[in-house]
């Protein structure tokens, strides 16, 4: 079975991201980037698809610029046979992407095709769904567990309230929740490894793709700060502070 | 213009199994009001013509919209997408809760329509103009849609849940429209059903961290003080990691975002991915030993002192 892997590059969760002061976006000019974190998870679950002998071979792919080859690096060094990046000047909005990655499924004919839940600077959670949609197949979105099992995947949802089972034909979408997994950590021999696995680069103008999007960011700003609270001194005060707000409750 | 709202549905009780609109929903719909247009709230499911007759109730819906049929039983985004699609060109807009349920539907929806989306908008400016947070909320993005159909996901906290009003908006029944290649089958579900306040809508959240040590501190620290103060439990990921909650307490950018009058974090550093699921709390209160933990940047009250004794000495005291 062939899997398919979506990743993206974001900026580190470590750090905090400021507006540009034009207000036009977000100012990411020289900070530190890394592969998003659930979409590691999502490599990771294909890595270990592989070692289980579910996987054959597991496929990365990003569509971005080409200095995103760092995160196709780092997905080959967890394991990953071989990497495609889609080279777009601009970044793509969400459905754009998912067309993107249409077009790849179509060349690569995966069974099973594995993404974050969310990318964590967008906060979008779109990508995995839309992709579903177009290619007409089953979704398991937000996965904390998920099991393939002759032509059929379960998976374990992580939705408000609790959990739900489902059990998708293959081939189908999977979006990983944190939960998923715990990515294995890198080592460094592996990354050197990874320098020597296939790193594929598509143009996206050879994609039958349309890259504009009627959707588009006007302003970015910086939320208004809270008010500066207060500290306490001793445990009758914040009692205090509780019967006289709790009791409005 | 008209707006269409994808209505939530909750089943209030194992036991009767009757089924609600859910208080996301409500937000949706004010939301939509926001926007200014006729409201069709749409409900799909199995049996659920008394919770449609609820749903004509809600002040300012114009029209409830009823697909009753048993694929309909679970919120299969496989069944309800073709559904959603096929009535879609009556309406400028179409909205649902940014929920796991939303989140799940409305991309699907978008890709059979062909159009981008915005998702967890937090504020309506006008019909076409939207705010939503970025980077875990540390940044606020106003986006511009000018889609022929506009679809949104609203975060719930961020707009008040519409009442009942005095008023039956009439009911129309839809075909329904499924899945025919079976591309997905409900298995089971888990859902906890407790008696205390739901994470989402209570008045007063207290959330644990690491710091507490063990399932059984959690419980035994946490539960007599929500207790006292009918508050529902959240925890960091930390703590939900370590086994101390289940997954579903999780608050923060991954797990609910809450803003409850009154959110108490005890033992929790105030990572930037925990501050984004609570920063639109009226009032935020922290106890940690460490002066300089982060969460302290966020709080309207702060104390610094061990969790174990100021938690056993304010239960008590309250
Ligand atoms: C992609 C991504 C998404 C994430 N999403 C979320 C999310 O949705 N929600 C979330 O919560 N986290 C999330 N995280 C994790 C987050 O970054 C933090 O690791 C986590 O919130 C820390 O949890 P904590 O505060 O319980 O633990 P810690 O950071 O270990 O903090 C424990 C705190 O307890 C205090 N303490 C210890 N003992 C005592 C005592 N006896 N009395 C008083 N204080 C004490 C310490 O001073 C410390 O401040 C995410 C991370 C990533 C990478
Ligand atoms: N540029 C990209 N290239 C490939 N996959 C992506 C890209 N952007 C997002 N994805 C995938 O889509 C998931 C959801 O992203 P989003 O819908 O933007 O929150 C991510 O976790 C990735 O797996």
């Amino acid at each position: 079975m062939k899997v398919l892997v979506g990743i993206k590059r974001v900026v580190d969760f470590n750090i905090r991201v400021r507006a540009k002061t034009d207000g036009s976006g977000a100012d990411i000019a020289s900070v530190k980037m890394s592969i998003n974190p659930f979409d590691e998870n999502a490599v990771e679950e294909a890595v270990r698809l592989k070692e289980a002998g579910v996987a054959t071979e597991i496929v990365v792919v990003t569509t971005g610029a080409a200095n995103a080859q760092d995160v196709l690096r780092h997905a080959l060094a967890l394991g990953a046979d071989r990497a495609i990046l889609v080279d777009t000047a601009e970044p793509l909005n969400s459905l754009a992407t998912a067309k993107v990655l249409r077009e790849i499924v179509k060349r690569e004919a995966p069974q099973l095709i594995l993404m974050g839940k969310q990318a964590i600077d967008d906060d979008a959670a779109e990508i995995g769904q839309m992709l579903a949609a177009f290619l007409n197949i089953g979704q398991g979105t937000f996965a904390s567990s998920l099991k393939v099992n002759d032509g059929k995947i379960t998976v374990v949802r992580e939705i408000d309230g609790g959990q739900e089972t489902v059990e998708l034909n293959l081939p189908a979408v999977v979006t990983a929740d944190l939960r998923l997994n715990e990515p294995r950590y890198l080592k460094l021999p592996n990354l050197m490894m990874a320098k020597k696995k296939p790193l594929e680069t598509i143009a996206l103008a050879d994609l039958d793709v349309a890259a504009t999007s009627k959707v588009t960011t006007i302003n970015v700003a910086e939320p208004a700060a809270r008010a500066p609270g207060k500290k306490l001194n001793n445990v009758q005060e914040l009692i205090d502070v509780l019967r006289t707000h709790a009791k409005v409750v | 213009m008209s707006i269409l709202i994808i209505a939530e549905l909750v089943i209030a009780e194992l036991v009767t199994e009757e089924k609600s609109i859910k208080a996301a929903t409500r937000s949706a719909i004010t939301a939509a009001k926001a926007i200014g247009a006729e409201i069709d709230v749409l409900v799909i499911g199995e049996d659920v013509n008394a919770v449609a007759q609820q749903a004509t109730n809600i002040q300012g819906v114009t029209r409830v919209l009823v697909a009753d049929n048993s694929v309909y039983a679970k919120p299969l985004a496989e069944n309800f997408a073709p559904l959603v699609h096929s009535i879609a060109k009556n309406y400028s807009h179409i909205i649902v809760a940014a929920t796991s349920f939303g989140k799940n539907l409305l991309p699907r929806v978008a890709a059979l329509l062909d159009v981008d989306m915005v998702s967890e908008v937090t504020r309506i400016i006008d019909a076409s103009t939207y705010v939503r947070p970025l980077y875990a909320g540390g940044l606020n993005a106003t986006v511009q849609n000018n889609e022929i159909i506009k679809l949104l996901t609203i975060r719930p906290t961020a707009f008040d849940a519409t009442q009942d009003a005095n008023q039956a908006a009439p009911i129309a029944t839809i075909a329904a429209v499924t899945d025919d290649k079976h591309l997905s089958r409900f298995v089971s579900e888990h859902i906890r059903h407790n008696e205390r306040p739901q994470l989402s809508t209570a008045r007063v959240v207290i959330s644990g961290g690491r710091s507490l040590g063990s399932a059984e501190k959690f419980q035994e620290v946490l539960t007599p003080l929500a207790n006292k103060l009918n508050a529902a439990i959240g925890a960091t990921r930390a703590a939900v990691d370590a086994g101390f909650a289940p997954n579903d307490s999780q608050v923060g950018q991954t797990g609910t975002v809450v803003a409850p009058d009154i959110y108490i974090a005890i033992g929790v550093s105030g990572a930037a991915q925990h501050i984004a699921g609570i920063k639109d709390s009226r009032m935020i209160v922290a106890i940690n030993h460490d002066p300089d933990a982060p969460i302290f940047q966020w709080a309207d009250y702060g104390l610094v002192a061990d969790l174990f004794e100021t938690t056993a000495a304010i239960t008590a005291a309250l």
